[in-house]
Protein backbone atom coordinates (compact mmCIF):
# COMPACT_ATOMS: atom_id res chain seq x y z
CA UNK A 1 0.00 0.00 0.00
CA UNK A 2 3.01 2.28 0.87
CA UNK A 3 4.53 1.70 -2.27
CA UNK A 4 0.94 2.82 -4.26
CA UNK A 5 1.57 6.40 -2.42
CA UNK A 6 4.85 6.67 -3.12
CA UNK A 7 4.35 6.15 -6.64
CA UNK A 8 2.37 9.69 -6.39
CA UNK A 9 5.56 11.31 -5.06
CA UNK A 10 7.21 10.39 -8.13
CA UNK A 11 6.57 13.21 -11.06
CA UNK A 12 6.51 10.94 -13.94
CA UNK A 13 4.37 8.28 -11.79
CA UNK A 14 2.22 11.09 -11.22
CA UNK A 15 1.93 12.12 -14.66
CA UNK A 16 0.65 8.72 -16.11
CA UNK A 17 -1.44 8.27 -13.32
CA UNK A 18 -3.25 11.54 -13.23
CA UNK A 19 -3.61 11.56 -17.30
CA UNK A 20 -5.40 8.13 -16.34
CA UNK A 21 -7.90 9.81 -13.90
CA UNK A 22 -8.29 13.26 -15.67
CA UNK A 23 -10.88 12.38 -18.65
CA UNK A 24 -13.14 10.64 -15.27
CA UNK A 25 -12.83 13.54 -13.56
CA UNK A 26 -13.73 16.15 -15.95
CA UNK A 27 -16.56 13.92 -16.96
CA UNK A 28 -17.65 14.24 -13.41
CA UNK A 29 -16.65 18.06 -12.97
CA UNK A 30 -18.78 18.50 -16.11
CA UNK A 31 -21.82 16.59 -15.49
CA UNK A 32 -22.26 17.33 -11.77
CA UNK A 33 -21.86 21.33 -12.72
CA UNK A 34 -24.18 21.70 -15.52
CA UNK A 35 -26.82 19.22 -13.55
CA UNK A 36 -26.50 21.29 -10.46
CA UNK A 37 -27.04 24.74 -12.21
CA UNK A 38 -29.50 23.96 -14.38
CA UNK A 39 -31.40 22.35 -11.48
CA UNK A 40 -30.68 25.03 -9.21
CA UNK A 41 -31.61 27.45 -11.60
CA UNK A 42 -34.74 26.29 -13.12
CA UNK A 43 -36.25 24.10 -11.22
CA UNK A 44 -36.01 24.89 -7.44
CA UNK A 45 -38.88 27.03 -5.76
CA UNK A 46 -37.94 30.84 -5.25
CA UNK A 47 -36.68 32.02 -1.65
CA UNK A 48 -40.06 33.56 0.18
CA UNK A 49 -37.91 36.11 0.96
CA UNK A 50 -35.39 36.39 -1.45
CA UNK A 51 -37.42 35.45 -4.12
CA UNK A 52 -35.26 34.43 -7.17
CA UNK A 53 -32.14 36.34 -6.03
CA UNK A 54 -30.97 33.46 -3.65
CA UNK A 55 -30.10 31.31 -7.02
CA UNK A 56 -26.26 32.39 -6.90
CA UNK A 57 -25.54 30.26 -4.05
CA UNK A 58 -25.12 27.61 -6.14
CA UNK A 59 -22.08 29.54 -7.54
CA UNK A 60 -20.95 31.48 -4.33
CA UNK A 61 -21.13 28.44 -1.75
CA UNK A 62 -18.93 26.03 -3.59
CA UNK A 63 -16.44 29.00 -4.69
CA UNK A 64 -15.82 30.06 -0.90
CA UNK A 65 -16.08 26.43 0.19
CA UNK A 66 -13.37 25.58 -1.94
CA UNK A 67 -11.43 28.78 -1.70
CA UNK A 68 -10.89 27.79 1.73
CA UNK A 69 -10.31 23.73 1.39
CA UNK A 70 -7.53 25.13 -1.62
CA UNK A 71 -5.42 26.97 1.18
CA UNK A 72 -5.62 23.62 3.55
CA UNK A 73 -4.34 21.89 0.60
CA UNK A 74 -1.53 24.28 -0.41
CA UNK A 75 -0.14 24.30 3.09
CA UNK A 76 -0.54 20.99 3.83
CA UNK A 77 1.10 20.24 0.15
CA UNK A 78 3.89 23.51 1.53
CA UNK A 79 4.18 21.62 4.83
CA UNK A 80 4.62 18.28 3.40
CA UNK A 81 7.32 19.94 0.54
CA UNK A 82 9.22 20.84 3.61
CA UNK A 83 9.12 18.06 6.05
CA UNK A 84 10.00 15.27 2.90
CA UNK A 85 11.82 17.41 0.46
CA UNK A 86 9.10 15.94 -1.77
CA UNK A 87 9.68 18.17 -5.10
CA UNK A 88 6.00 17.09 -6.28
CA UNK A 89 4.64 18.23 -3.24
CA UNK A 90 6.52 22.02 -4.11
CA UNK A 91 4.77 22.30 -7.28
CA UNK A 92 1.37 20.60 -5.98
CA UNK A 93 1.49 24.16 -3.41
CA UNK A 94 2.49 26.57 -6.46
CA UNK A 95 -0.27 25.28 -8.71
CA UNK A 96 -2.93 26.00 -6.08
CA UNK A 97 -2.24 29.63 -4.89
CA UNK A 98 -3.54 30.84 -8.68
CA UNK A 99 -6.70 28.37 -8.62
CA UNK A 100 -7.39 29.53 -5.02
CA UNK A 101 -6.74 32.87 -5.13
CA UNK A 102 -9.71 32.98 -8.45
CA UNK A 103 -12.17 30.65 -6.47
CA UNK A 104 -11.33 33.57 -3.85
CA UNK A 105 -12.31 36.29 -5.87
CA UNK A 106 -15.19 34.37 -7.20
CA UNK A 107 -16.52 34.16 -4.36
CA UNK A 108 -16.34 37.53 -3.53
CA UNK A 109 -17.78 38.98 -6.18
CA UNK A 110 -20.71 36.62 -6.58
CA UNK A 111 -20.92 37.42 -2.40
CA UNK A 112 -21.21 41.29 -3.50
CA UNK A 113 -23.55 40.41 -6.13
CA UNK A 114 -26.13 38.44 -3.97
CA UNK A 115 -25.29 41.18 -1.28
CA UNK A 116 -26.72 44.01 -2.81
CA UNK A 117 -30.71 42.94 -3.81
CA UNK A 118 -30.54 40.85 -0.27
CA UNK A 119 -28.83 43.30 1.97
CA UNK A 120 -28.90 46.82 0.02
CA UNK A 121 -25.01 46.96 0.18
CA UNK A 122 -22.31 45.75 -2.04
CA UNK A 123 -19.92 45.04 0.84
CA UNK A 124 -20.39 44.92 4.48
CA UNK A 125 -16.95 44.64 6.93
CA UNK A 126 -18.46 41.65 8.84
CA UNK A 127 -16.39 39.20 10.01
CA UNK A 128 -16.35 36.38 7.42
CA UNK A 129 -16.24 38.59 4.63
CA UNK A 130 -13.29 40.57 6.32
CA UNK A 131 -11.53 37.27 6.93
CA UNK A 132 -12.61 35.78 2.97
CA UNK A 133 -10.79 39.08 1.56
CA UNK A 134 -7.57 38.30 4.07
CA UNK A 135 -7.71 34.98 2.68
CA UNK A 136 -7.31 36.72 -1.17
CA UNK A 137 -4.55 39.10 0.12
CA UNK A 138 -3.31 35.61 1.35
CA UNK A 139 -3.31 33.74 -1.90
CA UNK A 140 -2.15 37.70 -3.72
CA UNK A 141 1.31 36.89 -1.03
CA UNK A 142 1.94 33.82 -1.89
CA UNK A 143 1.82 34.13 -5.72
CA UNK A 144 4.26 37.09 -5.43
CA UNK A 145 6.86 36.15 -3.04
CA UNK A 146 7.07 33.29 -5.26
CA UNK A 147 7.60 35.20 -8.12
CA UNK A 148 10.37 37.07 -6.07
CA UNK A 149 12.64 34.59 -5.87
CA UNK A 150 15.28 34.20 -9.16
CA UNK A 151 15.60 30.43 -7.25
CA UNK A 152 12.62 28.27 -7.07
CA UNK A 153 13.53 25.92 -4.95
CA UNK A 154 14.02 28.16 -2.07
CA UNK A 155 10.64 30.16 -3.81
CA UNK A 156 8.85 27.21 -2.88
CA UNK A 157 10.13 26.51 0.49
CA UNK A 158 9.71 30.24 1.12
CA UNK A 159 6.20 30.24 0.05
CA UNK A 160 5.59 26.82 2.00
CA UNK A 161 6.21 28.41 5.23
CA UNK A 162 4.18 31.60 3.96
CA UNK A 163 1.05 29.12 3.27
CA UNK A 164 1.85 27.48 6.44
CA UNK A 165 1.98 30.83 9.04
CA UNK A 166 -1.14 32.05 6.93
CA UNK A 167 -3.29 29.20 8.19
CA UNK A 168 -4.62 30.21 11.17
CA UNK A 169 -7.27 32.53 8.91
CA UNK A 170 -8.88 29.14 7.89
CA UNK A 171 -10.76 28.29 11.63
CA UNK A 172 -11.52 31.91 11.73
CA UNK A 173 -13.30 31.99 8.32
CA UNK A 174 -15.08 29.37 8.86
CA UNK A 175 -16.39 29.89 12.34
CA UNK A 176 -16.24 33.17 12.37
CA UNK A 177 -20.16 33.10 11.58
CA UNK A 178 -20.64 31.51 15.02
CA UNK A 179 -18.15 33.52 17.30
CA UNK A 180 -19.50 36.80 16.45
CA UNK A 181 -22.61 38.83 15.68
CA UNK A 182 -22.56 39.62 11.73
CA UNK A 183 -24.71 39.73 8.95
CA UNK A 184 -23.75 36.55 7.17
CA UNK A 185 -26.07 33.85 8.24
CA UNK A 186 -24.68 31.15 10.46
CA UNK A 187 -23.73 27.87 8.78
CA UNK A 188 -27.19 25.94 7.26
CA UNK A 189 -25.99 22.76 6.26
CA UNK A 190 -25.27 19.98 9.28
CA UNK A 191 -23.49 17.05 8.28
CA UNK A 192 -25.04 15.49 11.32
CA UNK A 193 -28.32 16.32 11.57
CA UNK A 194 -31.26 18.38 10.20
CA UNK A 195 -29.68 21.10 8.01
CA UNK A 196 -31.64 24.62 8.33
CA UNK A 197 -31.76 24.64 4.83
CA UNK A 198 -34.92 23.20 2.37
CA UNK A 199 -34.04 19.68 0.98
CA UNK A 200 -35.22 21.18 -2.26
CA UNK A 201 -32.41 23.69 -2.27
CA UNK A 202 -29.70 21.76 -0.63
CA UNK A 203 -29.75 18.94 -3.17
CA UNK A 204 -28.49 20.82 -6.20
CA UNK A 205 -26.22 22.85 -3.79
CA UNK A 206 -24.74 19.39 -2.68
CA UNK A 207 -24.35 19.01 -6.62
CA UNK A 208 -22.13 21.65 -7.47
CA UNK A 209 -20.91 21.59 -4.34
CA UNK A 210 -19.09 18.08 -5.89
CA UNK A 211 -18.58 19.86 -8.73
CA UNK A 212 -17.10 22.47 -7.74
CA UNK A 213 -14.45 20.27 -5.86
CA UNK A 214 -13.65 17.89 -9.00
CA UNK A 215 -13.05 21.13 -11.16
CA UNK A 216 -10.89 22.37 -8.53
CA UNK A 217 -9.39 18.87 -8.92
CA UNK A 218 -9.20 18.87 -12.62
CA UNK A 219 -7.28 22.20 -12.76
CA UNK A 220 -4.66 21.31 -10.11
CA UNK A 221 -4.27 18.08 -11.71
CA UNK A 222 -3.93 20.33 -15.07
CA UNK A 223 -1.26 22.96 -13.81
CA UNK A 224 0.77 20.30 -12.16
CA UNK A 225 1.31 18.29 -15.26
CA UNK A 226 1.74 21.27 -16.44
CA UNK A 227 4.64 22.20 -14.02
CA UNK A 228 6.26 18.99 -14.33
CA UNK A 229 6.44 18.81 -17.68
CA UNK A 230 8.30 22.17 -17.03
CA UNK A 231 10.84 21.49 -14.56
CA UNK A 232 11.41 17.83 -15.91
CA UNK A 233 11.84 18.58 -19.35
CA UNK A 234 15.60 17.54 -19.46
CA UNK A 235 14.64 14.15 -18.02
CA UNK A 236 14.16 11.40 -20.87
CA UNK A 237 10.54 9.84 -20.58
CA UNK A 238 9.64 14.04 -21.15
CA UNK A 239 11.67 14.32 -24.63
CA UNK A 240 10.08 10.68 -25.24
CA UNK A 241 6.92 12.48 -25.06
CA UNK A 242 7.39 15.23 -26.43
CA UNK A 243 8.53 13.64 -29.55
CA UNK A 244 5.79 11.44 -29.48
CA UNK A 245 3.46 13.97 -29.64
CA UNK A 246 5.13 16.39 -32.52
CA UNK A 247 5.44 12.90 -34.41
CA UNK A 248 1.03 13.57 -34.67
CA UNK B 1 27.73 34.14 35.03
CA UNK B 2 28.70 31.20 33.30
CA UNK B 3 28.02 32.47 29.46
CA UNK B 4 27.25 29.24 28.54
CA UNK B 5 24.27 29.23 30.47
CA UNK B 6 21.08 29.51 28.86
CA UNK B 7 20.46 32.97 30.90
CA UNK B 8 23.91 33.32 30.06
CA UNK B 9 23.49 33.17 26.16
CA UNK B 10 20.12 35.36 26.22
CA UNK B 11 21.74 38.20 28.50
CA UNK B 12 24.29 38.66 25.98
CA UNK B 13 22.10 38.54 22.70
CA UNK B 14 19.74 40.75 23.56
CA UNK B 15 23.15 42.63 24.63
CA UNK B 16 24.12 42.62 21.53
CA UNK B 17 21.02 43.35 19.73
CA UNK B 18 20.40 46.26 22.16
CA UNK B 19 24.13 47.95 21.48
CA UNK B 20 24.02 47.45 17.65
CA UNK B 21 20.86 48.96 17.71
CA UNK B 22 21.91 51.99 20.37
CA UNK B 23 24.98 53.03 18.09
CA UNK B 24 22.43 54.64 15.59
CA UNK B 25 19.97 56.33 17.25
CA UNK B 26 18.73 58.73 14.79
CA UNK B 27 17.43 55.45 13.09
CA UNK B 28 15.32 54.48 16.07
CA UNK B 29 13.16 57.82 16.15
CA UNK B 30 12.45 57.51 12.64
CA UNK B 31 9.44 55.31 13.72
CA UNK B 32 8.31 57.42 16.39
CA UNK B 33 8.79 60.56 13.64
CA UNK B 34 6.46 58.24 11.14
CA UNK B 35 4.13 57.38 14.06
CA UNK B 36 3.99 61.82 15.27
CA UNK B 37 3.64 62.89 11.72
CA UNK B 38 1.18 60.92 10.22
CA UNK B 39 -1.03 60.70 13.38
CA UNK B 40 -1.24 64.74 12.43
CA UNK B 41 -1.79 64.20 8.89
CA UNK B 42 -5.67 62.65 10.02
CA UNK B 43 -6.93 65.84 11.49
CA UNK B 44 -5.22 67.65 8.78
CA UNK B 45 -6.76 65.57 5.79
CA UNK B 46 -10.31 64.93 7.94
CA UNK B 47 -10.85 68.66 9.37
CA UNK B 48 -9.89 69.46 12.81
CA UNK B 49 -13.41 68.78 14.29
CA UNK B 50 -12.97 67.10 18.26
CA UNK B 51 -16.27 65.06 17.51
CA UNK B 52 -15.14 63.14 14.34
CA UNK B 53 -11.65 63.18 15.54
CA UNK B 54 -12.29 61.16 19.09
CA UNK B 55 -14.47 59.08 17.44
CA UNK B 56 -11.88 57.91 15.24
CA UNK B 57 -8.90 58.22 17.36
CA UNK B 58 -8.59 54.73 18.73
CA UNK B 59 -8.10 53.19 14.87
CA UNK B 60 -6.17 56.02 13.88
CA UNK B 61 -3.37 55.45 16.58
CA UNK B 62 -3.95 51.35 16.24
CA UNK B 63 -3.19 51.87 12.28
CA UNK B 64 -0.61 54.22 12.27
CA UNK B 65 1.62 51.97 14.84
CA UNK B 66 1.07 49.05 12.94
CA UNK B 67 2.97 50.89 9.77
CA UNK B 68 5.41 52.32 12.26
CA UNK B 69 5.86 48.78 13.23
CA UNK B 70 6.07 47.53 9.65
CA UNK B 71 8.56 50.12 8.56
CA UNK B 72 10.29 49.24 11.26
CA UNK B 73 10.66 45.24 10.59
CA UNK B 74 11.97 46.09 7.63
CA UNK B 75 15.63 46.72 8.99
CA UNK B 76 15.32 43.92 11.15
CA UNK B 77 17.86 41.60 9.74
CA UNK B 78 19.13 44.16 6.75
CA UNK B 79 22.34 44.98 8.02
CA UNK B 80 23.15 41.87 9.50
CA UNK B 81 22.22 40.21 6.05
CA UNK B 82 24.33 42.88 4.03
CA UNK B 83 27.43 42.75 6.14
CA UNK B 84 27.18 38.70 6.36
CA UNK B 85 27.08 38.20 9.90
CA UNK B 86 23.85 36.76 9.25
CA UNK B 87 25.24 33.81 7.71
CA UNK B 88 27.29 32.81 10.19
CA UNK B 89 24.82 33.55 12.64
CA UNK B 90 22.92 30.74 11.02
CA UNK B 91 26.39 28.55 11.65
CA UNK B 92 26.51 29.74 15.23
CA UNK B 93 25.56 25.37 17.44
CA UNK B 94 22.85 27.79 19.39
CA UNK B 95 19.48 26.88 18.09
CA UNK B 96 18.68 29.32 15.61
CA UNK B 97 15.02 29.75 17.21
CA UNK B 98 16.52 31.18 20.54
CA UNK B 99 18.77 33.76 18.49
CA UNK B 100 15.71 34.72 16.73
CA UNK B 101 13.48 35.14 19.41
CA UNK B 102 16.02 37.19 21.63
CA UNK B 103 16.59 39.38 18.50
CA UNK B 104 12.84 40.08 17.57
CA UNK B 105 12.60 40.84 21.35
CA UNK B 106 15.48 43.43 21.45
CA UNK B 107 14.24 44.96 18.23
CA UNK B 108 10.56 44.97 19.94
CA UNK B 109 11.99 46.48 23.14
CA UNK B 110 14.16 49.71 21.15
CA UNK B 111 10.54 49.93 18.13
CA UNK B 112 7.40 48.45 19.27
CA UNK B 113 7.88 49.67 23.23
CA UNK B 114 8.84 53.43 22.10
CA UNK B 115 5.53 53.60 20.10
CA UNK B 116 3.33 52.85 22.76
CA UNK B 117 4.65 54.99 25.66
CA UNK B 118 4.57 57.95 22.74
CA UNK B 119 0.87 56.81 21.87
CA UNK B 120 -0.96 58.15 25.07
CA UNK B 121 0.53 61.96 23.93
CA UNK B 122 -0.75 61.71 20.66
CA UNK B 123 -4.03 60.33 21.90
CA UNK B 124 -4.33 63.37 23.24
CA UNK B 125 -3.52 65.65 20.35
CA UNK B 126 -6.24 63.45 18.63
CA UNK B 127 -8.59 64.06 20.78
CA UNK B 128 -9.22 60.82 22.48
CA UNK B 129 -10.97 60.61 25.45
CA UNK B 130 -9.02 59.98 28.79
CA UNK B 131 -11.18 56.57 29.93
CA UNK B 132 -9.08 54.82 27.09
CA UNK B 133 -5.61 56.18 27.60
CA UNK B 134 -4.73 52.83 30.06
CA UNK B 135 -5.98 50.16 27.60
CA UNK B 136 -4.73 52.07 25.10
CA UNK B 137 -1.11 51.61 26.35
CA UNK B 138 -2.12 48.08 27.43
CA UNK B 139 -3.52 47.12 23.98
CA UNK B 140 -0.41 48.63 21.80
CA UNK B 141 2.03 47.04 24.31
CA UNK B 142 0.68 43.40 23.75
CA UNK B 143 -0.16 44.07 20.04
CA UNK B 144 3.29 45.70 19.28
CA UNK B 145 4.64 42.65 20.41
CA UNK B 146 2.75 40.31 17.78
CA UNK B 147 3.15 42.85 14.89
CA UNK B 148 7.16 42.66 15.75
CA UNK B 149 7.04 38.91 15.38
CA UNK B 150 4.95 39.26 12.47
CA UNK B 151 6.60 41.55 10.74
CA UNK B 152 9.97 39.50 11.89
CA UNK B 153 8.48 36.46 9.62
CA UNK B 154 8.09 38.77 6.38
CA UNK B 155 11.33 40.52 6.81
CA UNK B 156 12.95 37.21 7.36
CA UNK B 157 11.00 35.88 4.08
CA UNK B 158 12.07 38.83 1.93
CA UNK B 159 15.58 39.71 3.24
CA UNK B 160 17.46 38.07 0.01
CA UNK B 161 15.31 39.92 -2.31
CA UNK B 162 16.26 43.20 -4.01
CA UNK B 163 12.93 45.00 -3.66
CA UNK B 164 11.56 42.97 -0.29
CA UNK B 165 10.43 46.63 1.14
CA UNK B 166 7.49 46.42 -0.54
CA UNK B 167 6.76 42.65 -0.49
CA UNK B 168 7.14 42.94 2.97
CA UNK B 169 4.25 45.06 3.07
CA UNK B 170 2.15 42.71 1.17
CA UNK B 171 3.30 39.48 2.71
CA UNK B 172 2.46 40.98 6.34
CA UNK B 173 -0.31 43.01 6.37
CA UNK B 174 -3.33 40.36 6.00
CA UNK B 175 -1.04 38.48 8.84
CA UNK B 176 -1.87 41.53 10.39
CA UNK B 177 -5.54 42.63 10.48
CA UNK B 178 -6.68 40.18 13.38
CA UNK B 179 -4.46 42.06 15.72
CA UNK B 180 -5.75 45.67 14.46
CA UNK B 181 -9.13 44.17 14.80
CA UNK B 182 -8.77 43.16 18.42
CA UNK B 183 -6.67 46.39 19.47
CA UNK B 184 -9.02 48.35 18.14
CA UNK B 185 -11.93 47.26 19.65
CA UNK B 186 -10.18 47.15 23.55
CA UNK B 187 -9.68 50.66 22.89
CA UNK B 188 -13.09 51.06 21.25
CA UNK B 189 -14.91 49.75 23.94
CA UNK B 190 -12.58 51.68 26.53
CA UNK B 191 -13.47 54.72 25.05
CA UNK B 192 -17.17 54.19 25.66
CA UNK B 193 -16.83 52.55 29.13
CA UNK B 194 -17.58 48.90 28.33
CA UNK B 195 -15.13 46.37 29.78
CA UNK B 196 -12.35 45.45 27.30
CA UNK B 197 -11.15 42.67 28.92
CA UNK B 198 -11.98 39.89 26.46
CA UNK B 199 -9.98 41.51 23.28
CA UNK B 200 -6.86 42.51 25.68
CA UNK B 201 -6.85 39.44 26.87
CA UNK B 202 -6.93 37.71 23.02
CA UNK B 203 -4.02 40.14 22.29
CA UNK B 204 -2.29 38.77 25.52
CA UNK B 205 -3.22 35.46 24.12
CA UNK B 206 -1.33 36.49 20.44
CA UNK B 207 1.48 37.56 22.52
CA UNK B 208 2.16 34.57 23.57
CA UNK B 209 1.41 32.48 20.82
CA UNK B 210 3.89 34.20 18.47
CA UNK B 211 6.52 34.39 21.22
CA UNK B 212 6.53 30.98 21.08
CA UNK B 213 5.83 29.88 17.50
CA UNK B 214 7.38 32.72 15.51
CA UNK B 215 10.59 32.13 15.72
CA UNK B 216 9.74 28.75 14.04
CA UNK B 217 9.13 30.43 11.01
CA UNK B 218 11.36 33.06 11.10
CA UNK B 219 14.79 30.71 11.85
CA UNK B 220 13.28 28.55 9.29
CA UNK B 221 12.65 31.68 6.53
CA UNK B 222 16.23 32.78 7.56
CA UNK B 223 17.69 29.46 6.27
CA UNK B 224 15.58 29.51 2.98
CA UNK B 225 16.50 33.30 2.64
CA UNK B 226 20.37 32.29 3.14
CA UNK B 227 20.33 29.12 1.23
CA UNK B 228 19.30 30.76 -2.14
Amino acid sequence: MWGWFHKWSSPRWFYQLSGRLLPWLAVLTALTLVAGVAWGLLFVPPDYKQGNSFRIIYIHVPAAAVAMAGYMVMAVAGAISLIWRIKLADMVMKCCAPIGAALTFLALVTGAIWGKPTWGTWWVWDARITSVLVLFFLYVGVLALYEAFDNKEAAGRACAILALVGAVNIPVIYWSVEWWYSLHQPASISFTGESSIHPSMLRPLILTIIGFYSFFAVSLLLFVRNEILNRERNTRWVRELILADSKV
Amino acid sequence: MNPLSLTGLCRALLRRELTVMLRSRAELANPLFFFLMVCALFPLGLGPSPQLLATMAPGILWIVALLSVLMASDSLFRSDFEDGTLEQVLLSPVSLYLIVLIKTLGHWLLTGLPLTLLAPLLALMLQMPSSGLVVLVLSLAAGSLVLSFIGAIGAALTVGLKRGGVLLSLLVLPLFVPVLIFGSAAVQRAVQGMDSVSPLALLAAMALLSLALAPLAIAGALRVSLDQ
